[in-house]
């Protein structure tokens, strides 16, 4: 069967059966090995992509169900070749990783909670990544490079100090 | 060196680790992601029988579908290789990758089907006809002790594999000397390490070549040898490629059988062929699991809580065959009395097989369940003298002053200061005020408690074990190495030895060489050549790389270093002690060369270099284990040499109503001597400890009275997430080892060996008031039981261990000498009943009501003495999971967990309505899979 999938944001096809999960088909059809296989039911979340910027299992969705979708894999989160996108690079930063096999679906699930927020407490961040196990890390520094990210998302987005320069800073008293 | 953290450029700074960049960008290069051409794809057919012969296997029908192209059966397989490797002496317990003639536990692998797809071979599974003739069983370590049990291996005569007491000391003198004593049982569940990737290899036979390509998710020592041996071939035909990333391991990675399948099929069909484990090939029947121990202490103790001697009895499941599994009854002799001086120990060590999955290596081999045992038994100490629990423990540890100490079972503790770092911790959390909050919290209706637990981490892996509990084994060594290649343009490549499961050795490495050579570590490549180009490594076990590929790195940087030297010696014409090297250059006077000219000598100058010296830059460094090198005498041995300290305070809370246990607050005090790579130790640290929260709350590998693996799926086999695993502080503290190059210690294992004791200590404090107390991780907590305890028992006296009979183990009993025992509250009894923790109900469970129906319904089928088996047991999950979510569509693929928070609730509840329903379905499936009802699906 025929799928057409838009996959970060480049239009491919290719002929499937209808039981290929959309897992097996970025993997072995697209060659996209960044989406991992951990459990293949429905619980880790290594398998995790943005299906129109929502955190999906493609181990529970089959690819001709993705037809029309706009997926997103973590291939598609790097700016360029050997550049890192913010939280990738936060993500190093902190050491948020040791073995890599559950981090591309975590970088993924943090994405998708960065673009609905960028002032995430911990809990919003714990929510957000409680549906992808990570076995090496124990969360902390997962955690941690979340909550980097969304500071220098804000930052990113927010005037920078030179810019407020003309108006003097007050001190609280 | 000098360990003196100031002294260090790199060593101890806070640099990126440098793996890191390509698994976040999804480029790491695990085995999934090996492209070969041709490569033909595995399946299992796993045994759905506890013990059973084979009586007939048809193959026929799978291999006439299209697409398979060879289905394999034990005998064939068996006929071709020899069994798998024995740790211990144990010849006719012998293992095959396939069941030969009878299966031994319910997931054995009894025929691999090779297909075009693995979805074919999946489906080709299911043609196989397989005829049992079911056998009597045996699963707990208890029963299998019993001399009428009914034999693992009738062969082998019994189920005892190992049973082995050492008397370290005067121990009958001090129990009879001591004015107190006391007795207890622990039990250690069966859990494991459980990574994210499972086990996944793939091999190439290249038959011009005489050459056997590997490539593994892999962490297991001397692992060429070992396919070679059991393929019957020259072992430089084997060719590993070590430069596959590992989705984890943490000890369990072993994979020989899973090798030897595959490696024999691809010779055999002449064509790539891999196996990537499913979640139920890898829990039921893969490397898996881990101890199952049950524990018997006595403590002979004075009034003032000093402890003097003590007697533990280690009963280990190891499953249905040897393997390594029962070392992990020997690797704890080398931490046995852990921070404490007790002088004497005596230590009954059992190994026993039954008809549950093989037990393999886990983090910290063994030494998890043995601090439990011994930080129980301080715990104990403390209750019974009516001590402070630190208290016990401050005049119990060694001092900082008595290092390098002597233990009874034979090995020195290279250093450490415990008193230290638990004063450090203590400020830290300023402990008055933590206890205040606890009596807080008890005030306002909850059960709360603080945990302490203190525990060793002997690093730097040795394998002193082997010639200790099997004779005939010598090994002296467990050597690690490192080369360094310095090349004509002047780059520096270093190279490892072995695949890494997250551990950082790249970092390490270049690290280290970077230190020694005062050049950037960003500059140095570090590659891993494949097994033939590889210098002897024993692969990261045992806490041992920072210490062991570090030391072998800073070795040969110090060769490199002191040829350099000795080049710029040379054309100074002054003596090689008058010229220095320093930050790439040498020196001497106000001479200097750069480092582009001293490589230029080397790689090209002969004529310019020191007679005698061979030309080229590169250095290679073997590195024998500090400490290590002699063979045991009179059941003593030096173990690992060096010894990392934790010390972990918990505060926890328990909603009665509940049963949830609630972690308020986790410090953790650690000393690992002088830290190379602060993330990395830090990573470590804080994954260690969540995968203890689950060996003391969460996991357990649980089977049922039929034999069958109840916990094979992530939906009953709960690995700690985000929700559980609270935020952690970690106290540092730095007592060099002075047996190592920086003053490193290990610390892979850290968090995972105290956090059990500790959180176990912790809930136990909690139920104080109600008398009772727990003594089986993972701890089950009744939410209905909690508030009324009941039952109530006579009490029981505080009885020695018999350590020669087993006696049955509780989930919770009163505890021991406590005043007040003699409540009990039931619990979820052990290996029986429902297996859902009620505790910790987050997202990932089913709902318990949906289970318990689901499990009704399943009942397994009259048995007539022979079943036929047309579905493989147990089928395919994966592919199941499939089939149903094919119901969902659209929106309800979303995975509910993952569902945008700020959705419409209802949807959300619906969405995890249905998901639960599918679960209750899907093990509603599994479970009668399992005991053969479903057949011809
Ligand atoms: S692989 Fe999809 S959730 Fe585990
Ligand atoms: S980094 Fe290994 S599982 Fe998360």
């Amino acid at each position: 069967m025929k799928v057409d999938l838009r996959i970060n944001g480049i239009n491919r096809s290719a002929e499937v059966e209808p039981r290929k999960t959309l897992l097996d088909v970025l993997r072995e059809n697209f060659l996209l090995n960044g989406t991992h296989a951990g459990c293949e039911h429905g619980v880790c979340g290594a398998c995790t992509v943005l299906v129109d910027g929502e955190p999906v299992r493609s181990c529970l969705m089959f690819a001709v169900q993705a037809d029309g979708y706009e997926i997103t894999t973590i291939e598609g989160l790097a700016p360029a070749p050997g550049e890192l996108s913010v939280i990738q690079d936060a993500f190093c930063e902190t050491h948020g990783l040791q073995c890599g096999y559950c981090t591309p679906g975590m970088i993924l699930a943090a994405h998708a909670l960065l673009q609905n927020t960028l002032t995430p407490t911990r809990e919003d961040i714990a929510e957000a990544i409680s549906g992808n196990i990570c076995r090496c890390t124990g969360y902390g520094q997962i955690i941690e490079a979340v909550q980097f990210a969304a500071d220098r998302l804000r930052v990113a987005n927010t005037p920078r100090p030179a810019a407020l320069a003309e108006k003097p800073i007050v001190e609280a008293k | 060196m000098s360990a003196d953290p100031a002294a260090f450029r790199f060593v101890s700074t806070n640099r990126r680790v440098r793996e890191d960049r390509r698994f976040v960008a999804g480029q790491g290069h695990f085995v999934a992601d090996v492209a070969l051409e041709g490569l033909l794809h595995v399946a299992i057919l796993p045994s759905q029988h506890p013990a059973a012969r084979i009586v007939s296997i048809d193959v026929s029908a799978a291999l006439a579908m299209p697409g398979v192209h060879y289905v394999l059966t034990g005998d064939e397989l068996a006929a071709a290789t020899d069994p798998l490797m024995n740790g211990l002496d144990t010849p006719n317990v012998r293992r095959h990758p396939l069941a030969v003639g009878q299966t031994r536990y319910a997931g054995e692998w009894v025929v691999a089907v090779v297909a075009e797809s693995r979805a074919l071979a999946e489906d080709a599974t299911e043609k196989v006809r397989v005829i049992y003739e079911p056998l009597p069983f045996v699963m707990t370590a208890a029963e299998a002790l019993k001399p009428d049990s009914p034999p693992v291996h009738p062969a082998h005569g019994s189920n005892v594999l190992l049973d082995r007491t050492f008397v370290w000391g005067e121990v009958e003198k001090h129990f009879a000397a001591s004015p107190r004593k006391l007795s207890f049982r622990v039990t250690w569940g069966r859990s494991s390490t459980v990574p994210i990737e499972t086990f996944g290899v793939a091999a190439s036979w290249d038959p011009w070549r005489d050459m056997l390509d590997v490539w593994a998710s892999i962490q297991m020592p001397k692992y060429p040898d070992q396919i070679a041996r059991a393929l019957r071939i020259p072992a430089n035909n084997v060719r590993v490629h070590q430069d596959v990333d590992v989705g984890g391991s943490y000890g369990v990675k072993r994979g020989i059988k899973q090798t030897v399948l595959v490696a024999h099929l691809a010779r055999r069909l002449g064509r790539p062929v891999r196996l990537i484990e499913d979640r139920l090939e890898n829990m039921r029947g893969g490397d898996a699991h881990g101890p199952e121990r049950i524990f018997d202490v006595d403590v002979a103790f004075n009034d003032d809580g000093i402890v003097r001697s003590m007697k533990i009895r280690a009963l280990d499941n190891a499953g249905a065959y040897a393997g390594r599994a029962p070392f992990q009854l020997g690797k704890p002799i080398g931490a046995i009395v852990g921070p404490y001086q007790i002088e004497s120990v005596q230590y009954r060590a059992q190994s026993v097989t039954s008809n549950k999955a093989v037990q393999e290596a886990v983090r910290g081999f063994g030494q998890a369940p043995t601090n439990y045992a011994i930080e129980t038994a301080i715990d104990k100490v403390a209750a019974a003298t009516g001590l402070a629990r630190i208290e016990v423990r401050r005049r119990n540890f060694i001092r900082k002053d008595q290092f390098p100490y002597l233990i009874p079972s034979g090995s020195t503790y290279d250093s450490g200061d415990y008193h230290t770092v638990v004063d450090k911790v203590f400020a830290h959390i300023d402990f008055a005020s933590m206890e205040k909050e606890r009596d807080r919290l008890r005030a306002s209706g909850l059960l709360a408690g603080i945990g302490i637990a203190a525990c060793l981490e002997p690093s730097g892996a040795n394998s002193s074990f082997e010639p200790l509990l099997n004779e005939k084994n010598t090994t002296t060594t467990w050597m690690d190495s490192c080369r360094i290649v310095v090349d004509a343009l002047g780059f520096v490549t270093v190279t490892i030895h072995n695949t890494s499961s997250g551990q950082g050795h790249e970092t390490l490495v270049s690290t280290v060489v970077g230190e020694v050579l005062q050049i950037d570590p960003d500059l140095i490549r570090v590659i891993r050549p494949d097994s033939l180009a590889c210098l002897p490594s024993n692969s990261p076990v045992g806490s041992r790389m920072a210490i062991m590929l570090g030391g072998a790195a800073f070795h040969a940087a110090q060769k490199l270093k002191t040829k350099l030297t000795r080049i710029g010696a040379h054309q100074f014409g002054v003596a090689d002690d008058k010229a220095a090297y320093a930050n790439g250059s040498v020196a001497s006077n106000d001479k200097q060369l750069a480092w582009i000219d001293l490589v230029t000598i080397a790689h090209r100058q002969y004529h310019m270099l020191p007679e005698g010296m061979e030309p080229g830059l590169e250095s290679t460094h073997v590195m024998q284990v500090p400490t290590g090198g002699t063979l045991p005498k009179d059941g003593r041995v030096q173990m690992y040499p060096c010894h990392s300290f934790e010390f972990h305070v918990v505060l926890m809370a328990i909603d009665p109503a509940l049963g949830k246990p609630e972690i308020r607050r986790y410090v953790i005090g650690h000393d690992c001597g002088t830290v190379i790579n602060p993330h990395i130790v830090k990573g470590m640290t804080l994954g260690g400890l969540a995968h203890g929260l689950g060996a003391a709350l969460l996991e357990e590998f649980v089977y049922d009275d039929e034999g069958h693996l109840m916990t094979q799926s992530f939906m009953d086999y709960l690995l700690p997430s985000a929700h559980e695993v609270p935020e952690v502080e970690i106290v540092h503290h730095c007592t060099p080892s002075p047996f190592t190059v920086f003053g490193q210690k290990g610390s892979g294992e850290s968090g995972y060996l105290g956090a059990p004791a500790a959180i176990s200590a912790a809930v136990n404090d909690c139920v104080s008031p109600l008398g009772i107390s727990f003594n089986k991780l993972p701890i089950r907590i009744s939410a209905s039981a909690m508030p009324s305890p009941t039952r109530n028992k006579a009490n029981r006296k505080s009885k020695p261990n018999d350590h020669r009979l087993p006696r049955p183990s509780g989930a919770a009993e009163p505890a021991g000498i406590d005043p007040l025992a003699g409540r009990a509250i039931p619990v979820d009894p052990p290996d029986r009943g429902r297996r859902q923790p009620r505790i910790l109900l987050r997202r990932r469970q089913a709902d318990p009501a949906g289970v318990e129906t689901a499990e009704r319904s399943a009942r397994p089928p009259e048995m007539d003495g022979r079943t036929e088996n047309r579905a493989s047991g147990g089928r395919r999950l994966a592919r199941y999971v499939r089939l149903r979510s094919a119901g969902g569509g659209g929106r309800g693929l979303v995975a509910p967990d993952q569902y945008p928070s700020g959705a419409d609730r209802d949807a959300r509840t619906a969405l995890r309505a249905a998901r639960h329903r599918a679960a209750a379905g899907r093990r509603a499936r599994r479970r009668s899979a399992a005991r053969g009802a479903c057949r011809g699906l």
